[in-house]
């Protein structure tokens, strides 16, 4: 469980992190807490030939909350934005590892990570965030409704670093929950909620997360919500969870986050 | 019989066994020698050590569950920068390991294990070439480049695929995949009894094959040595004697050019009291290259490829009156062992324990029980804490709960109407079984968390208690081993003491500790033997250059056994003082007392520097026939059966009927052990065998596909429990003093494990008593209780 050797790459700025990838092409990967990459590399599952370590890049840090939007730097930690009172985003957070993953763990990393069961991801399209992204040709924004194309992957050019995510601020009555049987793992089933506007986005059922809304009338009661949102998802049996189980599992959360979202 | 006592709280001496009349220390959770190195980060373990020039080892692993080699070629390896060398079977010429036992050819068949896969591998990531480089990223490199052309067979995955008709054969000479099958006991008259029987109730189970886990994986650092004309090995194993034994032999070797030495290690829990094969071939590497090797074993090789264990099936009958009590006991075990027999213990470990031992804590009149093991394309298997015993108590406890269950009764009544009560007990399994607690543990159990309120809060769907009530054999000594048959019988242990010029006393044990504080605990047996402090006492352990042949730690002997050869080898020492001390002062040895460092006479006192200045330094003083020094050596062994510990455990869960979760609101644990060296580690002990009893209940599980890949090479499939997972378990102490071992004490590194998983399914099936749905295999999955409370 050594990686494969490659070589390191220090980068100050956003452009020159740009200019790394565009110079070294498609082996080089940006590496910001490594909570996903390391691991991957250590079982010589990815083995990029460059590391551009984005850590020094002081203007990804940090939450700026103005009119509006929560703009959330791509190198902040899933920690510091489960102590900054970001309403759900915050809470969240407690669904993301464990201590130490989320002292290190990076929003950017995450969402560019692409974990169909990833809160980030969860959270980004239940509020269709904007992904902004700086390439060759300049910063651009991505809607997260855009931006998973598949499990693990996503719109990102392999020239382009992800600077932040611009949430509508402030945060909505909304609320995500999910079931592992072991605390911080991966979710077998997640479930995010808005109930303002009456959207669930589901992880776990699909190789993006998966909004699921307008399939039922409101006014219903949540766990009518649930069952209805649980009855419109395909799903097939794979081993050690049958696809009754999981539609099993969304009723639950969906419920559960609907009350939690609605209760506070 | 049994009294209580604090918890780790000193007590004193006077209700103890045996003979030494200085209790002070034993009993007491004074702190932990240990801990200064332990707790700064200044502990040595394998991998701490760095020798000048030493390389790096990794291995070419096998991707194929069973195939024949046809070629093996490493000379693209050899040419990866930093790779020093690469080595097949055919480089090193090892001698194969093979374990036996002295049984008949249709109860055991001897299957060979060789070091490195020759002509066949049998389980993905078996060893077939070793490649030593200058660090361990170019040693990965080296693996990568190996070249290793397969001819695929069909592999056995299963143990029912074993047994099938036609089956492949694992190991040829093994018909039906059966590497041991034994039928014992059956007692006459069985089956009328259960043709007669009120009732007769089943229990199937399948429970999931574990990996045991120690947080430091295996590992080693071997260098051949000049000046000493040895091949030093420093390897992190619970039995250094086997090792040296194995290695000399594989690698052609006296053994006297072999030292075994064990740094402090991060836990074993049997995966290390067998002889690997990694540790061997990195040694013979060493040999050959005349420069250190290491090996430390990373995780994904932890989990794959390491020694597993538990993986079983159980079809057990049990009749019973209408009053509740068992009146006979039918079981057919099956343990999957893997592709090869360990050694020493054989592929025998896991069903001839179960066998021997199923009848448990209760009366059982008429047993008969086939015991089995099958060999498959899977990872090999070792002891793994508690052996077997966390099985077949599950299936004990669960034939306990359905009696219960079919005759209306109260299942606690059941076991109460069942349960030992009168001992010395000779059960129908021809074991006797000292005095315990078995009856107090389960009224102590069962009034606690009533006391606490939990029975008030029990809820159909919800909420649920169960419990299991056991023993937990321990000091197994060398008459309980021959019994196995085991062709190597371990059992004694020896000890050598000695006592120097300033008073202190350095003394051996052919134990060692993995992290059970026999450095604490051993001292404070020689203390109160001596009369000394027990900072006074150096334990050597670890060492086979300084420790006359010892069997190490497993199995729950290292206080019973270990401790036992301690305490006779001190006083042994004691005599000796006492007899020079006699001589000096005038006086009658057999009146002379050790006390406070010294020997009191009723004419005056020595201390021991003063004895010892005379035995060392003026030696012309001593009395006629006494010679120079003070050193003693004494053994120790257990003739009968060993000594049973005891526990019950009572468990409240919580059910998610949304989600088929499961939380552990409560763990209760009432233990005896009979006289606690040190009760915070018996406590220590308890609470980390619960979490691994949990663990099997609940999580972990190797499993593999059809094609025999592993599927759980990372923590992310392979699910050991966190913190967040384990409860605080309050723990009760019960004093039931042993007889025959030198300190009173019973072993207590297993129960914990043994007990758990019984206790678990047993309070999940409690919640689930008004769905009718009864889960029965480990670890439980979410999706049965789930469906189960759905339905209801």
């Amino acid at each position: 469980m050594k990686p494969a050797a490659f070589e390191y790459h220090r980068a100050r700025t956003p452009a020159g992190a740009v200019g790394l990838l565009t110079e070294l092409g498609d082996d080089a990967k940006i590496i910001a807490g490594g909570q996903s990459l390391v691991a991957m590399m250590n079982f010589r599952l990815a083995r990029p030939e460059h590391l551009v370590d984005i850590t020094h890049v002081d203007s990804l840090r940090g939450i700026a909350v103005s009119e509006g939007e929560i703009r959330i730097g791509a190198l902040t930690t899933h920690r510091e934005v489960e102590k900054a009172g970001l309403g759900v985003l915050s809470a969240a957070m407690r669904w993301v590892g464990h201590l130490p993953i989320r002292t290190r763990g990076t929003v950017g990393g995450s969402i560019a990570h692409a974990d169909a069961t990833a809160e980030w991801c969860l959270l980004a399209v239940l509020f269709d965030a904007r992904i902004v992204v700086e390439g060759p040709s300049g910063v651009r924004e991505i809607r997260a409704s855009e931006f998973f194309l598949g499990p693990f992957t996503t719109a990102l050019g392999p020239d382009e670093l992800i600077t932040a995510l611009v949430f509508p601020s402030p945060p909505p009555r909304a609320a995500l929950t999910e079931y592992a049987d072991r605390r911080g793992d991966f979710a077998l089933v997640a479930a995010a909620v808005d109930l303002d506007a009456d959207r669930v986005v589901l992880g776990g059922v699909g190789a993006v997360p998966t909004l699921v809304s307008g399939k039922w009338c409101s006014g219903t009661t949540y766990r009518a919500r649930a069952a209805a949102a649980a009855g419109s998802l395909e799903l097939r049996d794979e081993p050690g969870i049958s696809a009754h189980y999981r539609r099993g599992l969304v009723r639950t959360l969906v419920e559960r986050a609907y009350e939690e979202a609605a209760n506070g | 019989m049994a009294e209580r006592f604090p918890s780790s709280e000193p007590v004193s001496g006077d209700s103890r066994q045996g003979d030494y009349r200085h209790s002070r220390v034993v009993g007491a959770s004074v702190p932990r020698r240990e801990d200064p190195r332990l707790l700064a980060g200044r502990g040595r373990f394998v991998d701490d050590i760095a020798l000048p020039g030493m390389l790096h080892a990794q291995f070419v692993r096998s991707s194929e569950a069973f195939a024949e080699i046809v070629s093996v070629d490493l000379s693209e390896v050899r040419a990866v920068p930093g790779v020093v060398a690469a080595y097949a079977a055919a480089d090193l010429d090892l001698r194969d390991i093979t374990a036996l036992l002295d049984r008949p050819a249709h109860e055991f068949v001897p299957t060979a294990m060789p070091v490195l896969a020759r002509d066949t591998v049998r389980y993905v990531g078996e060893p077939i070439a070793i490649v030593v480089a200058t660090d361990p990223y170019a040693a990965e490199d080296g693996v990568e480049a190996a070249v290793v052309e397969y001819a695929p067979r069909e592999p056995v995955v299963s143990d029912l695929g074993a047994l099938a008709e036609g089956a492949p054969l694992v190991h040829p000479e093994a018909p039906r995949n059966t590497l041991v099958d034994v039928s014992l006991f059956a007692t006459e008259g069985i089956d009328a009894l259960f043709e007669a029987a009120h009732t007769v109730v089943e229990v199937h189970t399948k429970t999931g094959r574990q990996n045991a886990l120690p947080l430091e994986t295996r590992g080693v650092v071997a260098d051949w040595d000049d000046r000493d004309e040895q091949l030093r090995v420093q390897t992190c194993t619970q039995v250094p004697h086997q090792v040296r034994t194995v290695l000399a032999a594989c690698v052609g070797l006296a053994e006297k050019q072999v030292r075994v030495t064990v740094p402090d290690m991060g836990g074993g829990f049997g995966q290390k009291c067998v002889v690997g094969r990694e540790e061997i071939v990195a040694a013979a590497a060493a040999l050959r290259l005349r420069r250190p090797v290491k090996w430390i074993e990373d995780r994904r090789d932890a989990l794959t490829a390491a020694f597993l264990a538990r993986e079983q099936r159980y079809a057990v009958r049990a009749a019973f009156s209408e009053t509740g009590e068992i009146l006979a006991l039918d079981a057919d075990v099956v343990c999957d062992m893997g592709a090869y027999s360990c050694y020493p213990f054989t592929a025998g470990i896991e069903p001839l324990m179960a066998s021997a031992e199923m009848p448990s804590v209760y009366t059982v009149p008429a047993y008969r029980v086939r015991g089995r093991a099958v060999t498959t394309n899977k990872a090999p298997t070792a002891p793994y804490r508690g052996v077997s015993r966390p099985q077949y108590v599950m299936v004990m406890e669960r034939v306990m709960e359905k009696a219960a269950r079919a005759l209306g009764l109260d299942p606690l009544e059941v076991r109460r109407r069942n349960l030992i009560t009168v001992f010395p007990y000779t059960g129908v399994n021809a074991i006797t079984y000292d005095p315990g607690s078995y009856r107090e543990s389960l009224d102590l159990c069962e009034q606690t968390l009533r006391d606490e309120g939990w029975f008030d809060r029990r809820s159909d769907g919800v909420i649920g208690i169960g419990f299991a009530c056991f023993s937990e054999r321990t000091g197994y000594g060398s008459g309980a081993f021959a019994q196995r048959r085991m062709q190597v019988v371990p059992g004694f242990d020896l000890s050598e003491i000695r006592m120097d010029l300033d008073g202190t006393v350095s003394v051996t044990t052919g134990t060692l500790s993995h992290g059970q504080s026999h450095e604490t605990t051993m001292a404070q047996i020689v203390a109160d033997r001596l009369g000394i402090p027990y900072d006074r006492v150096k334990i050597v352990q670890g060492d086979t250059d300084r420790i006359t042949y010892g069997w190490g730690s497993f199995a729950s002997r290292s206080i019973t056994i270990g401790g036992s050869a301690v305490a006779a080898a001190s006083v042994k020492l004691g005599d000796q003082l006492r007899e020079i001390a006699a001589h000096l002062l005038g006086g009658d040895p057999a009146a002379a007392v050790l006390e406070d460092g010294g020997v009191r006479l009723e004419d005056g006192r020595l201390s021991f520097p003063e004895i010892a200045d005379v035995a060392y330094l003026r030696s012309h003083l001593l009395p006629k026939g006494v010679g120079p020094g003070l050193a003693a050596t004494a053994s120790f062994d257990v003739a009968g059966d060993g000594t049973f510990s005891n526990a019950t455990h009572g468990v409240v869960v919580e059910l998610d009927p949304g989600t088929g979760g499961v939380e552990i609101l409560r763990y209760v644990c009432v233990e005896d052990c009979g006289v606690a060296i040190h009760p915070q580690v018996v406590e220590g002990q308890a609470r980390g065998g619960i979490a691994q009893g949990i663990a099997g209940a609940l999580f972990e599980v190797v499993r593999y596909d059809d094609a025999g890949q592993p599927l759980a090479p990372s923590f992310m499939e392979y699910k050991v429990p966190t913190a967040a997972e384990i409860p605080d378990v309050r723990i009760e102490h019960l004093e039931t003093p042993c007889a025959f071992t030198e300190n009173g004490a019973k072993g207590a590194g297993e129960g914990g494990t043994i007990g758990a998983p019984a206790a678990v399914l047993n309070a999940i099936n409690d919640a689930l008593r008004h769905t009718g749905v009864e889960l029965d295999d480990t670890p439980i999955p979410r999706e049965a209780i789930f469906r189960a409370l759905e339905a209801s």
